[in-house]
């Protein structure tokens, strides 16, 4: 990508995304309804398509950035099901049974990245954790730093976007996804849980999930996950993907199929088992073994497909046009327009907007 | 050696000790034969409160334990309605089995641990405890002391939310203020959750972390008993019970098992390689009900009764709440007594004068009322009477028209048959006809 690029002031560098079209994404295809463009006639071929082929391999080559929070009470099973997700040891174990790190007397933010890879496409996968987050015996305002970061993460990106002499790449730091663990009581929310998204569905995509599904029954789960929904509606909180960002019909049938199964009553294992002639992941109890994979035990497969296998790129523009567009509004009417000067920024010039 | 005699005299001395045998049969053998029918005459009590937060199966496993429906569907526990506050709940239930009666108060601590700053929840179950040692303490110190429920809490089950990782802030610092008031049994709540492995690590943390914070549950006693003394190593072992709670009935295997159905099992809930519920349920009912209500009586209520009383004798002058009753000699305390009685006797009568007042007033206003009625109802049969009376008067006279019509009607055919006979005689005289 060059300086030049013309269209999008506001796309960033680290890989070039084509108006329309969406990366194919590994579940079947979905029917078109999109009606084919009136096609003149072609009188030979041009070779107009193989555009995808060559985003794919710039794509490939420059990789791309995924940074996902992990949010909730400690003993929910947040770093196991990262390490799921991500079919590796991705995330910092809050404990190895010696926890020598006792809980931190106020929420502390922690990311680690990797650069995982999969069939030649790399990936720069942060995870930030949240340890700390509602351990307290007072809890007020603990989601504070939480949205303190991901603001700081939005000023970073802006500071590098308001730049005269701006880098090829901005590195992304903002956080595209935010996890956040409901614990498996089946009664209904708590006020924590409760504070916590009202606070933050607007600046971040939050995805709830329930954490360690394995201790409700099939019903308990159904009758919980409704009460959930009905409490998330009754006080106004959008959990990612939000109904005013369906782009077309396609869209919202797709996102209202998953905003139905919403949330996510998951199970995370990084132990594999023998069951039925093959090594699965799972958790085995003495009456029998909790298939993490296993669409009748949970919905970690469901999870996966959803965040990973279709929406990936998805959350990551929604955050980039909308949360991080949101922000930069505020920033720039609040200060009049103007930029502040930063002070620590020698070497960059910095544009008056 | 000069030993010998001694271990000599020592020994007889043991040997007649033991050798006080009875030369008959006196009989009190039969002794706890007595107490046994006399407590059973009396019922027992029992009162077990539960703390934790809400959804950790709390309500499920006392449905469990005692195997009543204290909390159902039209009377759901406390997870189930709306709290604001750390409120602390009693429900009383009578249980009957084999002839023996059980009152069982259970005592419930809702929103505990709920609220986004959960500074001080504890203070409404200290609280709530002190007050039930102070009114045993007051029972106790009066004159007559005929009846004296005794209402304090016997044994504290305090839920542990299975994260597997450890205990809380909240956990270990109300543990800490509670050890010292009331027995308190951790438990694991939720335990099928847990793989045995993470179950077997997260039971040595949370021992661990208990001993480190000094945080005194409650023991089990040593008994002399080679047999007891296995089992209590056993159940020392298993600290803190691991239990799943559950009042659904599962078949399994064509038995009939109370457990939680999953698409990958039954956890039953009985059966003691899926949790420890069985270990609770002998523990807390069949063997040591009583050595908990001991230790309550003995230590936790000689406690708090020895500060309240150090601290009165101490200043003189009361500075905790008090009925001001431990100050005064018994010759006082009775004349108080007395008048408090006479007070509570006048009060009674007043009250009850008040009562019959109103009720005579009552009654009669009713007399009058329905005299009235009577009045009315009667005013409206004369009424009816006359009316029908009238109509019937009415219906003679037509009657007697229609009778006199009748007969002069009659009168009238009669005379004209005797004309027509009289013209019949003439024509016939005449010879015309026939």
């Amino acid at each position: 990508s060059s300086k030049n690029h013309p269209e999008h002031l506001s796309s960033y560098m680290s890989e070039i995304v084509p108006p329309e079209v969406r990366p194919k994404p590994a579940v079947p295809a979905k029917p078109s309804h999109v009606a084919p463009p009136s096609r003149s006639a072609l009188f030979g071929y041009i070779g107009i398509d193989t555009i995808i082929e060559q985003m794919r391999k710039k794509t490939m080559k420059t990789g791309f950035d995924f940074n996902i929070m992990v949010v909730g009470q400690s003993g929910l099973g947040k770093s196991t099901l990262v390490n799921t997700l991500f079919k590796s040891q991705v995330s910092r174990r809050s404990t190895s049974w010696s926890r020598d790190e006792k809980i931190p007397k106020t929420v502390e933010i922690k990311s680690v990245s990797h650069v995982i890879e999969e069939g030649g496409v790399k990936m720069k996968l942060t995870v930030i954790d949240t340890p700390g987050f509602g351990d307290q015996i007072n809890n007020e305002n603990c989601w504070e730093p939480i949205s303190k970061y991901i603001n700081e993460q939005y000023e970073k990106f802006l500071k590098e976007e308001v730049n005269i002499a701006r880098k090829k790449r901005i590195p992304d730091t903002r956080v595209h996804c935010c996890l956040y663990f409901i614990s498996p009581t089946g009664h209904s929310l708590r006020q924590l849980d409760i504070e916590f998204m009202k606070h933050l569905s607007r600046v971040v995509n939050i995805i709830p999930v329930i954490a360690k599904s394995d201790t409700l029954t099939l019903d308990e789960k159904t009758e919980f996950k409704q009460k959930v929904r009905k409490e998330l509606e009754a006080c106004g909180i959008e959990c990612y993907p939000q109904k005013e960002f369906d782009e077309d019909m396609e869209d919202k049938s797709d996102n209202d199929k998953i905003r139905e199964a919403m949330p996510f009553a998951v199970v995370g294992s990084d132990k594999e088992y023998q069951a039925n002639a093959k090594r699965i992941l799972g958790r085995k109890t003495p009456w029998g073994v909790v298939e993490v994979e296993n669409p009748n035990h949970c919905e970690f497969s469901l999870l996966r497909d959803f965040m990973i296998r279709s929406h990936l790129q998805d959350l990551k523009e929604v955050t980039h046009n909308i949360h991080y567009e949101t922000y930069r509004a505020k920033r720039l009417n609040d200060n009049g327009g103007l930029h502040p000067i930063s002070s620590s920024g020698q070497d960059t010039q910095e544009s008056n907007l | 050696a000069s030993w010998f005699p001694k271990v000599c005299v020592w020994a007889r001395k043991a040997l007649n000790l033991l050798q006080r045998n009875l030369e008959g049969y006196v009989g009190f053998a039969n002794l706890p034969n007595q107490v046994y029918r006399k407590s059973v005459k009396r019922g027992f009590e029992f009162t077990l409160m539960v703390v934790g937060e809400s959804g950790l199966g709390k309500s499920t496993l006392i449905n469990s334990l005692f195997l009543t429906d204290l909390y159902s569907k039209d009377y759901p526990g406390p997870s189930q309605r709306i709290k604001k506050t750390v409120q602390v709940e009693q429900s009383k239930v009578l249980i009957k089995e084999g002839g023996v009666q059980l009152t069982l108060t259970i005592v419930d601590t809702p929103g505990f641990g709920d609220a986004v700053d959960n500074s001080n929840c504890w203070q409404p179950v200290i609280n709530y405890i002190d007050s039930k040692f102070e009114d045993f303490l007051n029972a106790e110190s009066r004159v007559n002391r005929r009846q004296m429920p005794d209402n304090r809490v016997h044994c504290c089950l305090y839920f542990i939310a299975p994260s597997g990782h450890g205990l809380k802030p909240l956990d270990i610092e109300f543990m800490k203020r509670l050890h010292d008031k009331v027995n308190v049994i951790p438990l694991i709540a939720k335990a099928d959750t847990l793989t045995p492995e993470e179950c077997q690590l997260f039971k040595k943390q949370i021992m661990k972390e208990i001993q480190e914070h000094k945080i005194k549950i409650y023991e089990f006693p040593d008994t002399e008993d080679d047999e007891d003394s296995k089992l209590i190593r056993k159940i020392k072992e298993k600290m803190p019970l691991a239990v799943v709670g559950s009042n659904v009935v599962i078949e399994v295997n064509g038995r009939k098992v109370r457990g939680r159905q999953y698409p990958w099992g039954v956890a039953e809930v009985e059966n003691g390689e899926h949790c420890d519920f069985t270990v609770l349920r002998n523990m807390l009912i069949r063997t040591h009900m009583q050595d908990l209500k001991d230790v309550t009586n003995n230590v936790h209520y000689e406690n708090y009764r020895s500060k309240k009383l150090a601290a009165v004798t101490c200043n003189g002058i009361d500075t905790t709440k008090n009925k001001g009753q431990l100050t005064k000699s018994p010759l006082a305390q009775m004349e108080e007594e007395r008048r408090e009685h006479v007070m509570k006797m006048k009060k009674m009568e007043t009250e009850m004068e008040q009562v019959f007042e109103m009720k005579v007033k009552e009654k009669k206003q009713k007399l009058k009322d329905s005299e009235a009625e009577l009045e009315r109802r009667h005013e409206q049969m004369k009424k009816n009477l006359e009316a029908q009376y009238k109509e019937l008067e009415e219906k003679r006279r037509q009657f007697q028209e229609e009778k006199a019509n009748w007969e002069a009607q009659q009168r009238i055919l009669e005379q004209q048959k005797l004309d027509a006979s009289k013209t019949m005689e003439k024509n016939k005289k005449k010879g015309k006809i026939f």
